[in-house]
């Protein structure tokens, strides 16, 4: 497998990338945004960690096999938080008496 | 007539390659590291079974009379903890797969060979810690854990027993990772995925829940140790935590930790059954593909054991349809290994017994894990004696079964020796009689409405209870009588030849016990998995 050279501009950008997001998760912390907060502040997480996963840790040019094992890792957590949210997100739907409401 | 015996020369094999206690210890072949293992978990087999007795001297009478209501608390949680974590879990991956999976694939060793020997280290690491929790009075939450009880009230070693788990957890990921690197990198050449040892696609399945559950538990058993020690609110109402949430990660990862006993035993199955039948295994791509399908599906079944926790009800019916699902694949399995008897030419070797005897037990234990995914069952017979004889159906007339039968087969491979068959068969017959009597009564408990974790219970549950504490001592002796005769064998045993069972596969290729290196020449492979149809007529041509 021929190895892909990184160029160091290339991780240079993506750390001052790293570094803007990181400010921006402060920057938003000091407005009140309602739902949107937990969604600004896990988008922002997300998009780091992705940054991350690809460059950092070399995921966008390994084999398909390694990316393969990258994407079961998250999809395994997308298992354990959806069933478990299938849990808690549907508590709600059964009334005290025992009834569906 | 006399008749002059010459001994050739002992061929250098792993076992007189090089002597000492440091050889042992700092060692970094495969099957060296396989009889550290194997070691240390009989230890924690014998263990855990003294804890087992010591429950059933109990139950034999109606009243709490041997032993306080807490210390029987102390005692089901030791036997559960050391049972699951320090036995069963390594049982036959860290022993048989260490041992073998190198073999079958014609490799040298396992990928990492510092890593397997870490493994073990890490395993004993926790092994002590959880040791060191036993001596210190023991921890009385159960072998689950289960919040608040464990978080805010127990004032047992939670921490240190926990803790033991969460180590021990890091040398399960060892072993999965190195299997799948070595399954993946270190084939010989023309041993492709289809031509591979349906063991080896077991343990493929079984490292790939190692991998990607155990750190779930760990995580789990670190915010119950952070609850406990610094007050965040994680599973206490009180501090804003909810217990439930506990239940589902810890389930998370130990339902499918039944997968990691299971699966390996079913490997160990598909060899033995294709061996004394001599016959190819029926349906071998659906055996392969159903170990995957066991690995993915028991990820998304475990708020079954979360029905009578408040669980949404609408969640409980998506975990009660997944749990039916599971008993697909494992009935795929069930269905090949059969038809693969069909027309076999079978042999009543011990191993076989214990196929034979792992096939019955687990269609039991299968078909009542079917009945307690019924939401309507389980509201009736959860936490009773039903449900403990069900996961022992599986557990030990599982996984034990497998394991046992595997260590009979590659005995002779793994030390060069043969052991008594009398003796061998005798025993394979008492377990399956003992496990029987022990475990089929608590049905029939549980089904009465028998709580199980209780020391004490209404005098008209005793005549089971007395049958299933008889049934344990036989089981007992069963287990005792392969320690004795595998011991012995080492010293006294017949010497085995290369391939005393006329097997196929590349293990049985090279000597008995193997060199160090595995094999003389590398292999080539050539031929399809399981082709005895072809060795026969290479035989009968020769």
């Amino acid at each position: 497998m021929s190895e892909t050279i990184t160029p160091v501009r290339t991780y240079l950008v993506v750390f001052l990338a790293l570094m803007v997001l990181t400010a921006i998760t402060v920057a938003v912390a000091f407005f009140e945004l309602g739902p949107l907060n937990d969604i600004a502040a896990m988008g922002i997480a997300i998009t780091k960690a992705c940054l991350v996963i690809l460059y950092f840790m070399h995921v966008r040019h390994s084999s398909r096999l390694t990316k393969v094992v990258v994407v079961a890792g998250f999809l395994w957590l997308l298992f354990l938080i959806g069933f478990t949210m299938s849990d808690y997100l549907t508590r709600g739907m059964i009334s005290m008496q025992g009834t569906i409401g | 007539m006399s008749v002059t015996v010459t001994t050739p020369a002992r061929r250098k094999n792993y076992l007189n390659a090089d002597y000492g206690i440091k050889s042992w210890l700092l060692t970094q072949d495969h099957k060296r590291i396989a009889i550290l293992y194997l070691v240390s978990i009989t230890f924690f087999f014998v263990l855990g079974g003294v804890m087992a007795a010591l429950i059933r001297v109990e139950l034999a009478t109606p009243l709490g009379d041997m032993v306080e209501p807490d210390t029987y608390n102390r005692l089901f949680t030791a036997h559960g903890v050391v049972m699951v974590f320090l036995f069963l879990i390594p049982s036959i991956p860290a022993v048989l797969g260490n041992f073998l999976i190198p073999l079958m694939i014609g490799a040298k060793d396992l990928a990492f060979p510092k890593l397997n020997l870490g493994s073990w280290y890490v395993y004993n690491l926790g092994a002590i810690l959880m040791v060191a929790a036993l001596l210190r009075g023991g921890t009385d939450t159960g072998w689950t854990f289960y919040t608040p009880y464990s978080s805010t009230f127990a004032d047992s070693e939670v921490i240190l027993t926990a803790l033991g788990a969460f180590v021990v957890g890091f040398s399960s990921i060892m072993t999965g990772l190195n299997f799948i690197v070595t399954i993946h990198r270190m084939r010989a050449p023309g041993l492709t995925w289809f031509r591979l040892p349906l063991f080896v696609w077991a343990h493929y399945g079984t490292s790939l829940i190692q991998i990607l559950g155990t750190p779930v538990v760990a995580i789990a058993i670190l915010l119950v140790a952070a609850e406990r020690l610094l007050h965040i609110g994680i599973f206490d109402p009180a501090l804003g935590g909810d217990p439930v949430l506990f239940q589902h990660l810890f389930w998370f990862y130990s339902h499918p930790a039944v997968y990691i006993m299971i699966l390996p035993s079913m490997g160990v199955i598909s060899e033995l059954i294709t061996a004394f039948s001599r016959k190819r295994i029926f349906g071998y791509k659906f055996v392969a593909f159903s170990s995957l399908a066991i690995a993915v599906l028991g990820f998304l079944v475990w708020g079954h054991h979360l029905f009578v926790s408040s669980q949404s009800i609408y969640a409980g019916l998506i975990f009660s349809v997944l749990s039916m699902l599971v008993a697909v694949p494992s009935a795929v399995k069930v269905f090949n290994w059969t038809a693969t008897l069909y027309q076999g030419s079978i042999s009543w070797q011990t191993p076989m017994i214990y196929a034979l005897g792992f096939i019955g037990l687990f269609v039991v234990g299968g078909l009542t894990g079917t009945m307690l995914a019924t939401l309507g069952i389980d509201m009736h017979v959860h936490d009773t004696y039903f449900v403990v004889a069900h996961f022992h159906y599986i557990m030990v007339g599982g996984a034990i079964m497998g394991y046992l039968g595997g260590l009979h087969f590659w005995w002779p491979k793994i030390t060069g020796r043969l052991y008594s068959v009398f003796w061998s068969k005798i025993s394979a017959g008492l377990i399956f009689v003992g496990f029987n009597l022990t475990f089929f009564p608590q049905f029939l408990l549980g089904y009465m409405g028998m709580p199980r974790r209780y020391h004490s219970y209404p005098e008209e549950f005793q005549i089971l209870n007395v049958l299933s504490s008889a049934g344990a001592t036989i089981l007992g002796l069963g287990y005792l009588l392969p320690l004795i005769y595998f011991t012995w064998s080492m010293r006294y045993g017949e010497r085995a030849s290369d391939n005393p069972w006329g097997a196929y596969g590349l293990e049985w290729e090279t000597s008995s016990p193997p060199p160090t290196l595995n094999f003389d020449e590398p292999p080539v492979v050539t031929t399809e998995a399981y082709d005895y149809l072809a060795m026969r007529d290479k035989k009968t041509a020769a």
